[in-house]
């Protein structure tokens, strides 16, 4: 029973990350229709971006409260800026192309990125993983059994990551249903055409969707490197296939979707690594999303729309 | 969502091919004739690389990829013996060179890169790699074709049973498996003992068999085998479910990169018992990776930079000048690979394969920076292993266990 305990505690922390990660692409594929699959190599820029900061500041401002917000905001801010870039001269002259010119563009970003990041000049960081510094100074909130092997054990930053998560969902979830930009973005998503004839700058629309979404993918990739305390330039292209897994899931496109796919996957993995074994892991998690694209084509939020033609 | 499945199965399908190559040539002087892609068929004489003053070696290693250390470690330290070698004057009055092909720690990599090095470029000898699943690979491709191999530090006995023409400077994993269940029992009384193995490793499935029987056989009890692939940065469930049968120590015989984590998730889960190891361990980015979770771990190793060997402590100065930083064991028995490499080629009375070959075979008290060589009928060096202590953010030595 406490172990239950313990692997639900496991699972939701990673969970929480790949719904922040899935975020991202939903919102990009809820806009454009296209899967940046240059996502999670964003995401792993983020996080270097965050360690060099946390490096320039020094172990004594790492644990402090705005430490971490600088660091936070550093790496949000660097990434933004990034999402913009990439849309702006990789993905906007793609647009009126056939969808696929645009998904190999993402991948070639994605490849780049990864295995740019592996040369070891200059401000590269070289290929070997390396330590994320604690920025979150660790501190056990409670445990529940003997005290040498502690049946069930909870962190201060599993808490604190879980309630970022949920804080930057929310306010996603508000800036897409309660704002005026939130309409323009919906409005897009709709029919861009249609969209701009009625006085909507579309492009300023989609720049910004990809800069708040890649600003998302940096701050779940902190909570990552919080969490695993590892980080290395392959990390992107793990995380981010399977953050996509969990916002197919959830329903490519539907924010709450990714968010649901996200903590049904960390939950699925942890469980069957724990009580079945390691091997399985994938192998489950990928059953898993077949299963319910056969059973809900859409996801399990998404709706089947017709084409019309 | 129809529109959506061909993009999906596209997108696949380019991530499947954009993984598949990415061998990285090390720089040579070689024109590529009409500027296709050489393959085989390259004509004798002039497509050879180097010309006819040079002896080429060809070397694969993990020089990117999770596994970095290992293949740059080792590159280094052939690198310091070829140097020393051609400032002496070269072998048989040739220059020696060395060909290096990135294999991104991926066996399918590595297998590539040894075919590379046979068809195209005609290497006379063959050394590589550390991690056994790698050699394993390569290992097939040279026995075929017929030209020598020496792995510096795989450690699986399969690697050199692929066939005579495999070599190998370092022990292998039934000694280091043994090695540490003897120490668990015997110097650090542990009654009840974990294992955390990785099983998409050779490496590790070996030394966990071994480790495994060997403890209980000495009476000890293994209370959990859990595993994971390398690769992996939550280790959170499976150390839940070691942590429940309350052992006194964990076996975790892993590579460093995978090794770090698990100790801070394991000190994390709330499990404070020593962690135990092998030479997978042995890396500079273990202490990074672990800070001090690792304070109070063993593992076993080939060598201890402690030693006092007048011949050992210029191999460190050495490398020291040259690269910075103290040389782990990897770079140590990658010297040591291309110095026994070296020694055979200037014995052997002319560069083929099967010549080569019987130089190597013969190798026998030869002084390497790790240990002194003999090579055994099985091509596999017999030499003593060391335990090391890990305590902020450096190993101590504890002790020498011979064979």
């Amino acid at each position: 029973m406490s172990q239950l305990l313990q692997h639900l505690i496991n699972g939701i922390a990673a969970g929480t990350i790949y719904a922040l990660v899935a975020l991202g692409y939903t919102m990009v594929y809820g806009v454009l229709k296209l899967i940046n699959f240059a996502h999670g190599d964003v995401m792993m820029v983020g996080v270097y971006m965050g360690y060099s900061t946390a490096f320039m500041l020094g172990r004594q401002a790492q644990g402090t409260l705005w430490g971490v917000l600088l660091i936070f905001l550093v790496a949000m801010g660097g990434c933004a800026l990034m999402g913009f870039l990439i849309e702006r001269f990789a993905y906007r002259p793609l647009r009126e192309k056939p969808r696929l010119t645009a998904l190999i563009t993402a991948i070639g970003i994605s490849f780049t990125l990864s295995y740019g990041f592996q040369l070891d000049i200059g401000f590269l960081p070289g290929a070997a993983p390396r330590a994320f510094p604690q920025i979150i100074k660790p501190a056990m909130w409670f445990t529940v059994g003997d005290p040498e092997f502690p049946d069930v054990v909870l962190w201060n930053w599993q808490v604190i990551s879980l309630l970022l998560a949920v804080g930057l969902m929310a306010g996603l979830q508000y800036l897409v249903y309660r704002t005026r930009f939130g309409r323009a973005m919906r409005a897009v998503s709709f029919d861009h055409r249609v969209a701009a004839l009625m006085g909507i700058p579309t492009d300023r629309v989609i720049s910004l969707t990809f800069m708040i979404g890649s600003a998302l993918a940096a701050g779940a990739g902190l909570l990552y490197a919080i969490k695993d305390t590892s980080v290395s330039p392959l990390m992107g292209l793990y995380v981010g296939l399977k953050a996509f897994v969990a916002a197919v899931i959830g329903g490519i496109g539907n924010v709450p979707g990714a968010m649901v796919g996200g903590l049904l996957l960390g939950l699925v993995e942890e469980f069957v690594v724990g009580y079945a074994a390691s091997t399985w892991r994938d192998a489950v998690a990928f059953g898993f999303l077949i299963l319910v694209l056969l059973v809900r084509p859409g996801g399990l939020f998404g709706r089947v729309a017709a084409e019309k033609v | 969502m129809r529109r959506f499945a061909p993009m999906l199965i596209a997108a696949f399908a380019l991530f499947a091919a954009a993984c598949e190559k990415k061998t990285q040539p090390a720089p040579s002087g070689e024109a590529t004739p009409g500027g296709q892609a050489a393959q085989p068929a390259t004509p004798g004489g002039g497509g050879t690389p180097g010309g006819a003053d040079t002896i080429l070696l060809g070397e694969v290693g993990s020089l990117t990829g999770a596994q970095a250390t290992f293949g740059i470690s080792t590159r280094n330290g052939v690198d310091l013996a070829i140097k020393e070698a051609n400032a002496a004057g070269g072998v048989k009055g040739k220059k020696l060179a060395v060909r290096v092909y990135d294999d991104q720690g991926k066996p399918e990599e590595a297998a590539q890169a040894v075919t590379r090095l046979i068809t195209q470029d005609k290497v006379v000898l063959i050394l590589g790699e550390v991690a056994s699943s790698n050699s394993l690979a390569m290992a097939e491709k040279a026995q075929a074709a017929g030209v020598p191999m020496i792995t510096p530090s795989s450690t699986n006995p399969t690697v050199t049973q692929k066939g005579d023409y495999i070599f190998r400077v370092c022990f292998i994993d039934p000694f280091q498996g043994f090695v540490m269940a003897k120490f668990a029992r015997e110097n650090l009384k542990m009654d009840q003992v974990a294992i955390f193995q990785d099983n998409k490793s050779a490496y590790s499935i070996g030394l966990t068999e071994v480790f495994s029987k060997k403890f209980a056989e000495m009476g000890g009890k293994i209370t959990a085998t859990e595993s994971y692939s390398q690769g992996d940065t939550d280790f959170r469930a499976q150390l839940t479910a070691i942590k429940r049968t309350k052992p006194q120590g964990i076996y975790v015989p892993g590579y460093y990169n995978d090794v770090g984590i698990i100790a801070r998730q394991a000190r994390e889960q709330g499990l404070t018992v020593p962690l135990m190891g092998g030479d997978g361990w042995d890396s500079e980015k273990l202490f990074e990776l672990a800070g001090n979770a690792l304070d109070g771990s063993y593992f076993s190793n080939h060598y201890s930079p402690d030693n006092p060997d007048p011949k050992t402590q210029k191999f460190i100065a050495d490398y020291k000048a040259a690269y910075g930083g103290v040389p782990d064991a990897l770079a140590a028995l990658g010297y040591d690979s291309a110095k026994v490499a070296i020694a055979a080629i200037e014995k052997a009375k002319d560069l083929s394969g099967p010549a080569i070959r019987d130089a190597i075979a013969q190798t026998k008290d030869f002084p390497g920076v790790a240990g002194t060589i003999t090579l055994d009928s099985n091509r596999n060096a017999v030499k003593s292993a060391v335990i090391l202590k890990v305590g902020d953010g450096k190993t101590t030595f504890v002790t020498t266990v011979n064979p």
